[in-house]
């Protein structure tokens, strides 16, 4: 019986190395630009021949846009639509990542924690310079809660600034253990009904069901929590609060 | 003890979260259903509150799990 833990190794498909650097063609390379194309050339047939009654397809893309945007509405409010793009992107490769990772025998590039720290980090980089950018050295006052009595600046300020270093950390280790821990999941049922045999093997694998259409959820929420907290970040460089 | 009785219990102990996990996403799940019990229309706005706060509490059990699976095979 394989490894549960197997499934998210990393293999080179065309070893390569640059100074001593390894950059090899991997599997999870293999699938990010799967899940690149995939998106774009989704959006792409869903656009291109769009008519006011909206096909099959058509829907899926129009839905789609009109869940991120109103996420982008809601959550920054009118400033928050030139950055509708970057928001979208983001959920693009995430939902992707996760969801052809639920296709048999494929590679879930998102339960890699260098993958996920590094759309995080990403991100976390970008919204500092952008407060910094907007607001100068006025974006520190984020660390400096409004109305704060003196008395309780030496015990608050720390707080709020680990607090605001620690996001990029719990943003993609959220994302990493659930696709990490679903899948472990799934594959330690499936060995359960291996080793069963065949008769009672049926149980675990009416459960893995129910699993795998549980990790559809999951795949999906956590795409969306992703994104919708990248959108909280955001508000707080635009606006400070 | 020996090294690996004591990191099986370790382990074993990392998933105690799981208790505060289970208490809140209860808690979640039931202020969620009584609310739309006295209020459908409301299920709407709730929903995807409902499916974030229950996202990030979930995560939290995942967390535990992950440091257990450390401490075995790290």
């Amino acid at each position: 019986m394989a490894d549960p833990l197997k499934q998210f190794e990393i293999k080179p498909i065309i070893p390569f190395e640059l100074a001593g650097v390894d950059i090899s063609f991997t599997n999870s390379a293999l699938w990010m630009g799967i899940a690149v194309i995939t998106s774009i050339l989704f959006m792409m047939i869903a656009t291109r021949k769009t008519t006011m009654v909206p096909g099959r397809i058509q829907v899926i893309a129009e839905s789609m846009y009109e869940f991120i945007a109103s996420m982008v509405r809601d959550n920054i409010g009118s400033k928050g639509r030139e950055y509708f793009p970057l928001i979208f992107t983001i959920f693009m490769i995430v939902l992707m990542g996760n969801m052809l990772g639920m296709i048999p025998y494929s590679f879930t590039f998102t339960s890699h924690i260098a993958v996920t720290l590094g759309l995080a980090l990403a991100m976390f980089i970008f919204i500092t310079i952008l407060g910094f950018v907007k607001h100068g050295t006025h974006f520190l006052s984020l660390f400096c809660p409004a109305g704060l009595p003196w008395a309780l600046k030496p015990l608050i300020i720390p707080i709020e600034v680990l607090s605001y270093l620690i996001r990029p950390i719990t943003l993609s280790v959220r994302l990493f253990a659930n696709m990490m821990a679903g899948h472990l999941i799934l594959k330690v049922f499936a060995g359960f009904s291996v080793a069963m045999g065949v008769t009672l093997g049926i149980l675990p694998m009416f459960f893995n069901v129910a699993l795998i259409g549980f990790e559809f959820l999951i795949a999906f929420l956590q795409a969306y929590v992703f994104t919708i907290l990248s959108c909280i970040y955001l508000k707080d460089a635009i606006e400070l609060h | 003890m020996e090294l690996e009785s004591v990191k099986l219990l370790a382990a074993a102990l990392a998933l105690l979260p799981l208790f505060g996990v289970g208490l809140g996403l209860g808690m979640i799940f039931s202020s969620y259903n009584e609310a739309v019990g006295r209020n459908p229309s409301s299920a709407e706005i709730l929903d995807k509150k409902f499916f974030l706060t229950f996202a990030l509490t979930e995560a939290l059990a995942i967390f535990a799990l992950v440091v257990s699976l450390i401490i075995l095979f790290g």
